[in-house]
């Protein structure tokens, strides 16, 4: 299969490829690892008529932590986030993701950048975000602007980037002690979309109180989703096995799935339920 | 409109134009007449048409010609220095680690990154490592002992078992 035509451009700098994005408008579109962008456009659900490949801009590529901040890049590849020391140590989410995402060489291309700015309910990425609380940088020709996740995904494959804005970087509040997290995603085969997927962060003071907590779904609604009324259960609470067990029904019950040769919505909302509640049970193992 | 690009193909330097929505393997097969870098899929799944690019096993058909400009990538062609096949190679052919042949150069191109990262995998590790490749003859466990062969072989250690499994 072969994409329709297009112009490529391969800046060097960041204020160029923002720069061509202004130029060019709706008809461009940024070329990061390509695996979500050059399947759409060899399928030609995707037709751009300009390709701004940012590979060859520097200074994207990183993972940090800089003043209780977690700093990724946007250009980190999904092989460096799955071999990043600093995540293994603090973030082991960050493992539980990577390794399911598609296969070893498509990991060598795509980026976590990628992930995101494709606005795409079935990639895993916007579910950790959401159970993480981080922050997305777009950066346009005004300069850097922080945008919340919970206002970044709008809609199946639209995000709140500008036309001529690049997201650049994730930031991530770095937890307090007591916190843990775990993601899962029940799949076909290696490389297939979730057939439904659950990512919690929680944190539990020394008096067995939950005092912060994140659920995000993966693949179960039009739009990257949290588990709002199932975060509100547990909140100020005991994580006991009778609210665990609330909050993946309220999950269940709150997420809309649509059946596909996945499965059905009903087969869809019990994973949910399974997954929300062993990833609870694992968030808190790993607080200790 | 048309990109000059240059790239370095198996350890030679190549300059061509083409069309930016060129994917690299058809540049690989159609323009270098590389043949051994296969189009299984052609949907990034199967992983018949892995290279590497400066180092990095990745999959061609997912890829286009314009983003290898300036870079590096190794083909099933190059991977022998000379005549002598290389232990990845031997250790297919001595493990019967192929049937058809036809996932073969990916798997080698997938498993030689693997190798470099990580000299003295476990089974499992090697399962996992070739996960974003598709075999559709062997069952995957003669290309698991094909690997774990290799890997003795270059680690120095001698090859305990070249005894291929049929199933």
């Amino acid at each position: 299969m072969i994409a329709a035509s297009f112009e490529y451009d391969a800046p060097s700098t960041l204020e160029e490829a923002i720069g061509l994005l202004k130029q060019h408008g709706d008809g461009a579109k940024i070329l990061a690892g390509g695996h979500s962008l050059i399947p759409m456009m060899k399928l030609r659900f995707a037709s751009p008529e300009r390709v701004i490949d940012i590979n060859g801009v520097p200074g994207l590529s990183y993972i940090k932590e800089d003043g209780g901040v977690l700093k990724i890049g946007a250009m980190t590849r999904e092989s460096e986030v799955e071999h990043s020391d600093l995540l293994k140590k603090k973030f082991p989410i960050f493992g539980d993701v990577s390794k399911l995402i598609a296969d070893p060489q498509v990991r060598n291309m795509g980026t976590i950048g990628g992930n995101l700015a494709h606005g795409d309910a079935a990639n895993d990425h916007p579910a950790l975000m959401l159970a993480l609380r981080a922050t997305v940088i777009a950066t346009g020709q005004g300069g850097k602007r922080p945008i919340p996740i919970d206002e970044f995904f709008l809609g199946l494959f639209a995000t709140a980037l500008q036309q001529d804005e690049i997201l650049t970087e994730i930031q991530i509040p770095v937890p307090a002690k007591g916190t843990g997290s775990a993601y899962h995603k029940l799949e076909r085969k290696v490389g297939d979309y979730a057939t439904a997927g659950a990512a919690v962060q929680l944190t539990i003071n020394d008096k067995g109180i939950c005092t912060d907590i994140g659920i995000g779904l993966t693949n179960v609604s039009a739009t990257p989703m949290r588990a709002s009324r199932s975060e509100q259960l547990i909140l100020n609470n005991q994580v006991t096995e009778e609210n665990i067990s609330a909050a993946a029904q309220l999950a269940a019950e709150d997420c809309s799935p649509s059946a596909d040769l996945r499965g059905s919505e009903e087969y869809k909302r019990a994973m949910v339920a399974v997954l929300v509640k062993r990833m609870i049970r694992k968030a808190v193992e790993r607080t200790k | 409109m048309n990109k000059e690009i240059t790239l370095t193909v198996n350890g030679a330097q190549h300059t061509a134009e083409v069309e930016p929505r060129t994917l690299l393997v058809h540049f690989i097969r159609e323009t270098l007449n590389l043949t051994g870098t296969h189009i299984g899929c052609d949907t990034s799944n199967c992983g018949a048409c892995t290279i590497l690019l400066n180092g990095k096993s990745v999959k061609s058909c997912t890829l286009l010609a314009v983003q290898a400009n300036g870079k590096s990538i190794t083909t099933i062609e190059g991977v022998s220095k000379d005549e002598a096949m290389n232990p990845l190679q031997e250790g297919f052919k001595e493990n019967h680690g192929l049937h058809c042949g036809f996932c073969t150069p990916g798997m080698i191109m997938r498993a030689t990154e693997l190798l470099a990262d990580n000299p003295n995998p476990t089974e499992d590790e090697i399962r996992w490592g070739i996960s974003g490749n598709l075999c559709r003859c062997t069952g995957y466990n003669n290309i698991v002992k094909a690997i774990l062969y290799a890997s003795a072989k270059m680690r120095g250690v001698p090859t305990a078992s070249t005894e291929p499994e049929f199933v």
